[in-house]
């Protein structure tokens, strides 16, 4: 594995398990959004993903390994940087790097712990002050609609889904171009492009990921 | 024009450096911000004090030896320029002027504003090279390439190895040195012979010298004296990956 051994290699990682991430985020984000056409219909596709049994499980698999890689890639990446000038500058500026850029570190564990929280509030449901009308899995009748819309009546609950959200956003901005340059898609013909990928992907998870919160504090959506 | 000037002093990697202050009154509009310490050295042997130990050879921007980093930014403020080509025309009657070595672990300090860069040297002796008979000139156009190739080549080419990169990058990274100095021969029919093994020997040798991961933050493209792009850095990814899969 001299591959993996350089920091060139890490970044690959990074970028491809990054990019799996990334894409489960978007499609997820995606099947949510049907909360806005009501009940049945998101209640379906949460019964069509559990009926999905162990294509369910390899994908969840998947989507584990590659939060395992990246992480453990991205935390060698930063150690190895911060080794790599032990003594620093009395005046730094920068140029062009953004905000998005110099958070990653940041943002990072900030989404992982999110993820965390996540699962336990909608997909198994414990660990959580459950209000009332909310069924765990194990509980038998999947109502993912209600669950969704009583979980988020909780301010907080809500408020932290934001920020994770509006934190996912940074992260993918800079991602999103970052992850194509590792694996070398850059063009001169083609870096608008990559820019444009940037803004829509990451806009697209604020938009979608704060909305859904949103409209239930707003009470636009109701429980039923 | 008058300035004063912070510059790090650090007798001996050993030593523990400090910023000291020193007053250039009396500096000419129309210095080169090199000429400007050469007048504030002076004025120190004059005094008995140790002068300023600051790195420069050809003072027209192409050897690659000057590059401090001055007010943050490595070569000064002023884009696609070496330190030696800034003049002092350039910074404000008055102002202070902080001046900082290239700070890298892979860079170790010598004395004051002097930096060892032997590390690019290793670099480039891993792999920046192709293996040809030398012997006499060969004819001009004898291997047909692509003008979009010949000029993606010599931008590439342009680099002066001043480290400016390294400096300018948050993580220290060596990654736009690295990938120019492998582009410029990749790019190229001559240097297809060594094409994979050059992206492995110069990744490991740039691991080896401790440097840092690049994180796409595009710093080094915006201090190069010679404005390298970072699609250098693509092409480089481009060739391990390839590289990797032999
Ligand atoms: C939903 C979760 C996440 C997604 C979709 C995601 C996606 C990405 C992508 C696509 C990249 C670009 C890779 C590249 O530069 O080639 C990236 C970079 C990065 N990720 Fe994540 N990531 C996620 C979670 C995390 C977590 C939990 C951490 C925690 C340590 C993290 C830390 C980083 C760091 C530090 C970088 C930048 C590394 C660098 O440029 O040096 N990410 N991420
Ligand atoms: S002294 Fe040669 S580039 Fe500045």
């Amino acid at each position: 594995m001299r591959f993996y051994t350089t920091s060139v290699g890490k970044k690959i990682v990074m970028a491809i398990s990054g990019f799996i991430v990334f894409g489960f985020v978007v499609i997820h984000l995606v099947g949510n959004l049907q909360i806005f056409f009501g009940p049945e219909t998101l209640n379906r596709y949460a019964e069509m993903l559990q009926g999905l049994g162990g294509a369910l499980w390899l994908f969840r698999a998947l989507l584990l390994l590659s939060i395992v890689l990246h992480i453990v890639a991205a935390t060698q990446v930063t150690l190895q940087s911060w080794q790599a000038r032990p003594k620093g500058y009395a005046v730094t500026r920068y140029r062009t790097t953004s905000y998005a850029a110099r958070t990653m570190r940041w943002g990072g564990p900030l989404i992982a712990l999110f993820v965390v929280y996540h699962i336990l509030h909608l997909t198994t449901g414990g660990l959580h002050p459950r209000p009332a009308g909310f069924i765990s899995q194990a509980g038998g009748t999947i109502n993912v609609y209600n669950n969704v819309v009583y979980g988020f009546q909780i301010w907080w609950t809500s408020a932290l889904y934001i920020i994770a959200i509006l934190a996912l956003c940074l992260h993918l901005y800079h991602g999103v171009s970052s992850m194509m340059q590792s694996v070398g898609l850059n063009h001169p013909r083609w870096n608008q492009w990559r820019r444009f990928a940037a803004v829509f992907f990451s806009l697209f998870v604020a938009a979608a990921g704060v909305s859904i919160p949103l409209a239930v504090l707003l009470g636009l959506v109701q429980p039923v | 024009m008058n300035y004063t000037l912070k510059v790090w002093r650090q007798a001996r990697p050993s030593e523990k450096g400090k910023l000291v202050s020193y007053s250039a009154h009396g500096i000419s509009s129309e210095a080169s911000f090199l000429e400007m310490l050469d007048i504030v050295n002076e004025r120190l042997l004059e005094k008995g004090e140790e002068p300023i130990a600051f790195d420069h050879d050809c003072r027209e921007g192409i050897c690659g030896m000057c590059g401090s980093v001055v007010n943050g930014y490595a070569h000064g403020h002023q884009r696609g320029t070496t330190l030696c080509q800034l003049h002092m025309r350039e910074f404000s009657d008055g102002s202070t002027i902080i001046i900082e070595p290239l700070r890298a672990k892979a860079f170790p300090l010598i004395k004051d504003l002097v930096v060892d860069r032997s590390a690019f040297d290793k670099i480039i002796a891993a792999g920046g090279f192709i293996s040809i008979r030398a012997g006499s000139a060969p004819d001009g156009n004898a291997i047909p390439v692509a003008k979009e190739m010949a000029e993606r080549a010599m931008d590439a080419a342009a680099c002066i190895g001043c480290g400016a990169c390294v400096a300018a990058c948050p993580n220290a990274s060596a990654m736009l040195f690295t990938s120019a100095k492998l582009a410029q021969l990749g790019l190229l029919p001559q240097g297809q012979v060594e094409r994979d093994s050059r992206a492995r020997e110069m990744v490991r040798a740039m691991e080896d010298a401790g440097f840092g991961a690049c994180s796409n933050h595009g710093e080094c493209e915006a201090v190069c004296p010679k404005e390298i792009s970072t699609n250098f850095i693509a092409f480089l990814n481009r060739d391990f990956i390839v590289s990797s899969m032999k």
